[in-house]
């Protein structure tokens, strides 16, 4: 399994780490959330039509990778019963929820109608193969 | 020089005869037809709906004079033979013209009976026959006024249906209190009164006509006890006779018919006779599918093949007036030594009786419910015995096996080989065929390319539901129904393009088959990846993320994203050690809840994704694997305790599951399949709601598929009895493997079996020794790469458990 190290810490494919946010990883282009970048994971980490999740005090965020390797991160929870985003399968720009088949469009958060809901999204982004999420939702 | 077919009589059967005869040998006759009416052949058994404006003539034509040209036959309408010259073989015609022949068809047809009463003759008298008979009743019809039906059987009430349809105000006249007191018992018969009655028509029964009264034109219909009833129209249909003049005339032996040995040859070796002039073994026949039996009979022989018999047909009858659902046939009274099984919902107009003599249905009247007609007469003309479903009878074949498939559930039940069209004796593989292979989508192509509903059109409605199923729901629309919204392709084009094209990846059939999007949706991948993980076995490389997360993960997701796990627990039967390998797992882990599933396993409840792997290996030290209690995979095999321990136990059906158990474990399939082994009829392990049930009996084991014990209660159906559990696990594997590849993705046994018949079924099964042999060969094969347990492989030390922990925690 691959593993990278980056400054200070080691980002595994395998292993949970424990990071805090940290000053030097801050957005320097305008338009970027206020709060700090931080850095998640290698892109390789995260399977192609898949997700991992990022565990916070404030709960899961789901970070998906798409066919066209875009990267999403959504708040782990469906609008309908709370299900685990992250679990469900991925197809498009969408995921269905493993639970009730709800299907939330990863771009906007939303629910595919005719169901109606919002997950709440965060900016995410990959540099050099890195994922940054900002735990600053949208 | 070609011999010389001469045939009289340009209707049904006469023509069908040559039709059968062209495909034989079509250059076999030179052929002459001679015909007393002016046209064609028609479609007679349509005249009802010409009647009741319905249909034309147009459109009841079957064969127009362009056919007759394009197959060389010589056709003589409006030509009446007088005269048949057998010593010098030779037909003359009324104008004059003759014709030789070296075989002589005769096909007559019947003639009207008309009452010898006074005024009989009368214009405005007119019979039901023929096409001219149906033009003088319009043509009545068109002045409005009052018509008298003499006869309450199946031509007089369809021509008293299509008269008050025409705005004729009609009385029908019958001589007994019944009406079609041949074809309906005194029940049915009086529904079918009140019904008919509902409609606007009057009956008079019970009344003996005495006269038709009138000077220039028919004025009324006088009775036996003196009564009149004032009529502007008088139809006689009060039966026909067949027509025997002219063979009586040459001399031909005829009783009441021209009668005919089981090759339809008369007593004259040259000279054959089909159709409704003839008497064979005593009976004749007005119906038309007799007469296309003899038909194809007949043409056997004049094409020199010689091998084909006739042995007499068993009739049935339908009542052709839209709206009324009637069917009657065989020995419908019954009597002493007949078992009368009987449905009555007058409220509901619905009445059926069956008849039923030495466990055999023999007889039949449906009204009001006609559904199971057809089912019902295959089962007396194949003299099926009836005795194991026989208190399901009446209820119809869908109520045989009903998993909740709503209409459909009726022709998708139905075996390829039952019978649809009785008329041209067309069935349902044939139409189902001939809807794919030639890209059918109306009722007029089926008609065109099979015959299918050509003739007397009662079994339109099941055609139709043919077409709707094979088509998808809406048949008109040329578009049948596909996987998923990504694709038009069904999923069995997906399955054979697969393999046709050794499509070896999701993507690969994405892109092949031009998927609408990019990498599909989450309902055709999962799809896609069991087909290509069945087509290609030790070959296919999974894909994870098609599969649902249960699959991906190996433990069933709960509704609060926690897990659950359950070890495999072979045939049900555990040890101390494993249960304390449970226990111990269970307290490690502060499982929340621990409980015993319905397939007698054990289920750790709320276990955290990022715990299973450990879980797991803990199990596996114990020497507990996956119990697929996640997957569209073979789940569980229960059992009872069997003849080891229970005093009535005959067989050792906890030994049976277990080795049932070794042998399926770990087999992807289309959905869930549930095994149950019990060891004696009573039948403790409920087998009998299982996929694949076993039931121990004295003599060994038999063996039942098709079971649900979910929201809609399936009991399976018997398969059959083996001796051996050898021979019980090549029924099982053979079995898992068909259902494996022919079946649909998410469609469990259950619905698969009402889809393709369980005769289906059974033929690849039971008849198919060598068939069988070769699908269990596959099971096996596939079976070597798919019993790997995949905790053990995803607990290995070795490998990381990336998907089961958060990739990073912060704050």
């Amino acid at each position: 399994m691959s593993a990278k190290r980056i400054g200070d810490h080691t980002v595994s494919t395998n292993q949970p780490i424990e990071l805090a946010p940290r000053a030097d990883l801050q957005a320097r282009t305008e338009g970027d959330p206020g709060g700090a970048w931080i850095l998640v994971a290698v892109l390789a980490a995260i399977p192609v039509r898949g997700a991992r999740v990022v565990a916070t005090p404030e709960g899961d965020v789901a970070v998906f990778r798409t066919s066209d390797d875009q990267v999403f991160a959504v708040r782990d929870r469906c609008p309908h019963k709370g299900g685990p985003l992250s679990q469900g399968i991925v197809f498009g720009h969408r995921v269905a929820c493993p639970l009730h088949n709800w299907v939330i469009d990863l771009e906007q958060g939303q629910a595919v109608a005719p169901d109606e809901g919002c997950a709440a999204r965060f900016p995410v982004r990959v540099t050099d193969g890195m994922v940054y999420l900002a735990l600053r939702a949208f | 020089m070609k011999d010389k077919l001469v045939l009289i009589g340009n209707g049904m059967a006469g023509v069908r005869t040559l039709e059968e005869l062209l495909k034989l040998d079509p250059d076999r006759y030179g052929i002459t037809v001679f015909g007393a009416e002016p046209f064609g052949n028609y479609n007679r058994i349509l005249l009802s709906p010409v009647l009741a404006g319905e249909k034309t003539l147009q459109d009841i034509l079957l064969n127009d004079r362009d056919w007759y040209e394009e197959n060389g036959i010589t056709l003589r309408t409006g030509c009446e033979v007088t005269f048949i010259d057998r010593r010098r073989r030779r037909v003359v015609g009324a104008d004059g013209s003759g014709a030789e022949y070296d075989r002589l068809l005769l096909a007559t047809g019947s003639v009207p009976f008309v009452l010898p009463v006074p005024g009989h003759d009368l214009p405005g008298v007119v019979t039901f026959r023929d096409i001219q008979d149906v033009d003088r009743m319009l043509v009545a019809a068109g002045s409005g006024g009052r018509a008298v039906v003499i006869g309450g059987g199946l031509l007089g009430l369809e021509a008293a249906n299509g008269l008050a349809r025409q705005g004729m105000e009609v009385t029908v006249v019958h001589v007994l209190d019944t009406l079609m007191e041949r074809q309906l018992d005194r029940p049915a018969a009086e529904l079918l009164r009140r019904s008919l009655e509902s409609r606007g028509l009057t009956f008079r029964m019970a009344a003996r006509t005495q006269a038709i009264v009138g000077e220039e034109r028919v004025r009324g219909v006088c009775f036996s006890d003196g009564q009149e009833l004032a009529a502007d129209l008088v139809v006689m249909a009060v039966g026909i006779r067949p027509n025997v003049e002219l063979a009586q005339q040459a001399g031909l032996y005829c009783e009441r018919g021209v009668v005919v040995n089981d090759t339809m040859q008369t007593y004259d070796p040259r000279i054959y006779a089909v159709g409704e002039c003839v008497q064979h073994r005593s009976a004749t026949y007005g119906l038309v599918a007799p007469l296309f039996e003899q038909a194809k009979v007949c043409a056997n022989h004049l094409a020199d093949l010689g091998y084909a018999r006739y042995p007499g047909s068993v009739t049935a009858t339908r009542l052709k007036v839209t709206g009324i659902e009637l069917f009657s046939a065989g020995d419908y009274l019954g009597g002493e030594g007949y078992d009368e099984l009987v449905y009555q919902d007058p409220g509901h107009g619905v009445y059926k009786k069956l008849v039923v003599k030495d466990d055999r249905l023999c007889g039949a009247v449906l009204f009001g419910d006609t559904t199971d007609a057809s089912w019902y007469f295959q089962l007396m003309r194949e003299t099926t015995d009836v005795d194991a479903f026989r208190d399901r009878l009446l209820f119809g074949q869908a109520h045989l096996g009903d998993s909740g498939h709503g209409g459909a559930a009726t022709v998708a039940a139905m075996a390829d080989d039952a019978e649809v069209c009785g008329c041209n004796g067309v069935c349902k593989g044939a139409i189902v065929r001939a809807i794919t292979a030639k890209g059918l989508f109306t009722l007029e192509e089926v008609r065109a390319h099979t015959k299918a509903s050509s003739s007397c059109g009662s079994c339109t409605g099941i055609v139709e539901q043919l077409l709707a199923q094979v088509l998808g729901g809406d048949y008109s629309a040329p578009e049948v129904k596909p996987l998923c919204p990504c694709t038009t392709f069904t999923h069995e084009d997906v399955r054979r393009v697969i393999r046709e094209n050794a499509l070896k990846s999701v993507p690969e059939v994405i892109r092949f088959l031009e998927w609408k999007t990019p990498d599909g949706c989450q309902v055709c991948r999962p799809a896609l990846n069991y087909y290509l993980l069945c087509a290609w076995p030790g070959e296919y490389r999974d894909d994870g993320q098609s599969r649902f997360i249960n699959e991906r993960a190996h433990a069933n997701i709960q509704r609060d994203g926690t897990y659950s796990v359950v070890p495999r627990i072979w045939g049900g039967v555990t040890t101390p050690a494993e249960l304390k390998a449970i226990a111990e797992v269970a307290e490690k882990f502060q499982v929340p809840t621990v409980k015993f599933t319905g397939g007698q396993r054990i289920d750790l409840l709320g276990v955290k994704k990022e715990q299973l792997p450990a879980v797991w290996r803990d199990l596996n030290r114990a020497g507990l694997v996956s119990g697929h209690a996640y997957g569209k995979a073979v789940r569980t095999v229960k059992t009872c305790v069997g003849s080891e321990w229970c005093w009535f136990g005959t067989q050792v059906s906890t030994t049976l599951g277990i080795r049932l158990e070794r042998l399926c474990w770990g087999a992807w399939t289309p959905h869930k399949v549930k095994l149950g082994v019990s060891g004696c009829p009573r039948n403790c392990a409920e087998a009998t709601i299982k996929d694949f049930g076993v039931v121990g009996v004295d003599s060994g084991w038999e063996i039942h598929i098709g079971g649900n014990g979910g929201v809609k209660v399936r009991a399976t159906d018997l398969l059959g009895r083996v001796k051996t559990m050898e021979e019980v696990l090549e029924y099982a594997s053979a079995f898992l493997q068909l259902y494996r590849e022919e079946a649909r993705y998410l469609e469990r046994t259950a619905p698969w079996i009402e889809r393709v018949g369980l005769g289906y079924v059974r033929q690849r099964l039971v008849e198919d020794a060598r068939g069988r042999g070769t699908l269990h060969q596959r099971f096996l094969e596939s079976q070597q790469y798919a019993q790997i347990d995949p905790w053990a492989e995803q607990a290995a030390p070795a490998v990381a458990p990336a998907e089961f922990v958060p990739v990073v925690r912060v704050g």
